[in-house]
């Protein structure tokens, strides 16, 4: 400041600073920020020093499992499952927020009673379930109950290690977000669904058409959180038992070594790995949906400024317009994890 | 007046002199709610009717009663003499009514055009899309035929230019003109206005206003629930005053406006003079 004009006093010249006699205060002294600091850095070195130091965690074993083909297959078949049983649970739970919020009593209670099933047991529980199904039902048929059969299966061969894993995983993450879905379609402005139905639209054409591009804002940002949260449920596959995937295969090598610890590490840097990279999507993702929460205001000046032509016009996206409208109320940041 | 004949066979001849709206004995309960007691109304083909009255007096309820928004208590509302919502039928002498398929009352729906008070414009869609929505939706024109006619009720309420905006990049005035150009695609032959400028900035209300005045020009029939007196003394060819649920009086402007009969309509445009 003082530089900017050659000889002249700073403060008192007009021309370089708008504001005269600009203050430039001493802070205050924060002596207890410099002190946490200082504890901090010092547990953090002594963690390291923790895992660096002990010979027991063998990171030379884990840097050669890290890269072992059973691990890598492993990684694989977690991912499978992940994002497999991601697909039908969304499907799934668009179906029960629908059922919930249908006039149909039989509907709703149908969609409350499964809700509340998949919710209310733990999946550990269930994965051990569907692993003992063909127990309980050697044999499956179709036909009307207590009527004639059409034809049935021995369920041992439809129903696989994966297939139960898979979904042991799906039936459970769709009651959670179901209910994701479900704050998502009823965070939409009444209004909306009333001027489509005043157009004439049916029902089925709101719901895609009008309410569900809306409900997407609320909808999608949990959903990235499920999918992180799915990556580490699917570890208790073994349950089932599922033996392919990346916990249960580090944990069979570490068995057969005697070396446990270095192949726990494995299965966690992987892990931490796949959720990093999902993290950074997340982060886009919840970008792209949540633009406009805390900047509405500035986006609503932005766009209806003085005739709302301008510059600013063509960068907002359409979801800030939505935003901006106001027609979705819910945070879309709904903490739902189980 | 001739709700009584036997309802379910209305041919053409007969509707053409059917007045467009036509209220009898509306009641609607909200719960323990007793927001319409009994609301009688008639509205000629091409007329404007300006409902008028405090809030609460159930005025804009009985507008979405008319569009099926809300489910009537008591009654029956007929809109080009067809029956709304509902069909009546005679059995052993004794009449009832049957709740008519969704599918129906969408295509009933479909012929009226409603604008609301807060505008309720499509936030994911530009306004061109807004107007071309329901035409595919509902009618099933073509994306091009809807866009074409689209385009034209845009420039009709003078936002040609506007029309690859979103609705968050319009001013108040400019939406709601939208949200009309959205209900006229429609080819409504009843225009719906619940209180279309109460959430508009007061320089922006002319505008809107400007529109409906064209509209009604074209020979629209309109009810329009607003405070705009001025616009009920020059528009209106019949203006209703509700109080409490019942219609307290009507007539012409310059009979409600000019010279009220009624204590409680005196008052109240008192208040809003």
């Amino acid at each position: 400041m003082t530089g900017r004009t050659p000889g002249g006093d700073a403060a008192g010249a007009p021309g370089d600073d708008p504001v005269p006699d600009r203050i430039h205060a001493v802070p205050v002294p924060r002596p207890g920020r410099w002190i946490s600091a200082v504890v901090l850095v010092v547990l953090a070195a002594m963690a390291v020093n923790a895992l660096v130091t002990n010979e027991k965690f063998r990171w030379d074993v884990v840097w050669l499992y890290f890269r072992d083909v059973t691990v890598v297959r492993g990684v694989g078949w977690t991912l499978v499952l992940t994002f497999g049983s991601m697909v039908i649970a969304i499907i799934l739970a668009v179906l029960l927020a629908i059922m919930r919020r249908s006039d149909n009593p039989v509907m709703k209670s149908v969609s409350w009673g499964y809700i509340w099933f998949f919710r209310g047991t733990p999946i550990y529980t269930q994965l051990v379930f569907w692993g003992l199904i063909s127990v309980l039902y050697p044999r499956l048929s179709l036909g009307i109950p207590f009527g004639p059969e059409f034809f049935e299966f021995r369920t041992a061969d439809l129903f696989t290690a994966f297939v139960c894993a898979l979904i042991g995983l799906s039936l459970n993450e769709a009651a959670y977000l179901a209910e994701i879905v479900r704050a998502g379609l009823g965070s939409v402005d009444p209004g909306q669904t009333e001027a489509a139905k005043a157009l004439g639209m049916k029902d089925g054409k709101i719901l895609t058409r009008i309410v569900l591009p809306q409900a997407m804002r609320v909808i999608v940002p949990p959903t990235g959180n499920e999918t992180i949260s799915m990556l580490k449920t699917t570890s208790l596959v073994l349950a089932v038992p599922f033996t392919l995937d990346l916990q249960y295969s580090t944990n069979a090598i570490g068995n057969r070594l005697f070396l446990p610890i270095p192949l726990l590490m494995v299965a966690a840097i992987w892990y931490l790995l796949i959720t990093s990279v999902l993290m950074v999507g997340q982060h886009y993702v919840e970008r792209y949906y949540g633009r406009g929460f805390g900047t509405q205001t500035a986006t609503r000046r932005r766009g209806r400024g003085p005739g709302g032509r301008g510059g600013g016009r063509r960068k907002l996206s359409k979801q800030d317009l939505i935003a901006a409208s106001g027609t979705t109320k819910d945070d879309p940041f709904l903490e739902v994890t189980p | 007046m001739n709700g009584t004949q036997d309802a379910p066979t209305r041919t053409s001849d007969t509707t053409t002199d059917a007045p467009m709206v036509q209220v009898e004995g509306l009641h609607k309960m909200f719960g323990d709610l007793h927001v319409l007691k009994g609301v009688d109304l008639e509205v000629p083909r091409g007329s404007v009717c300006v409902v008028l009255g405090p809030s609460g007096s159930g005025k804009s309820t009985l507008l979405r009663c008319v569009n099926e928004l809300e489910e009537i208590t008591g009654g029956r509302i007929r809109v080009d003499g067809e029956l709304m919502g509902y069909r009546e039928v005679t059995k052993d002498g004794r009449t009832r009514l049957h709740r008519l398929h969704p599918k129906v009352v969408a295509r009933q729906r479909s012929r009226i055009g409603m604008v609301f008070q807060r505008f309720n414009l499509f936030p994911h869609m530009t306004a061109l899309e807004n107007v071309a929505e329901a035409p595919v939706q509902v009618r099933g024109l073509s994306k091009a035929q809807a866009r074409a006619r689209a385009t034209e009720l845009l420039e009709r309420v003078g936002l040609a230019d506007r029309a690859d905006h979103y609705p968050a990049q319009l001013s108040g005035g400019q939406q709601q003109r939208v949200a009309i150009a959205r209900a006229l695609a429609m080819e409504p032959e009843l225009m719906l206005f619940d209180e279309p400028t109460s959430a508009l900035d007061p320089e922006l209300v002319g505008e809107v206003l400007a529109v409906m005045r064209d509209l009604a020009r074209s020979g629209m029939t309109m009810m329009v629930v607003t405070h705009e007196i001025g616009f009920a003394r020059e528009v209106a060819d019949a203006v209703v005053f509700m109080d409490e649920g019942v219609i307290v009086e009507q007539g012409t402007p310059e009979q409600v406006l000019g010279d009220p009969q009624h204590e409680r309509t005196r008052s109240f445009l008192a208040h809003v003079l």
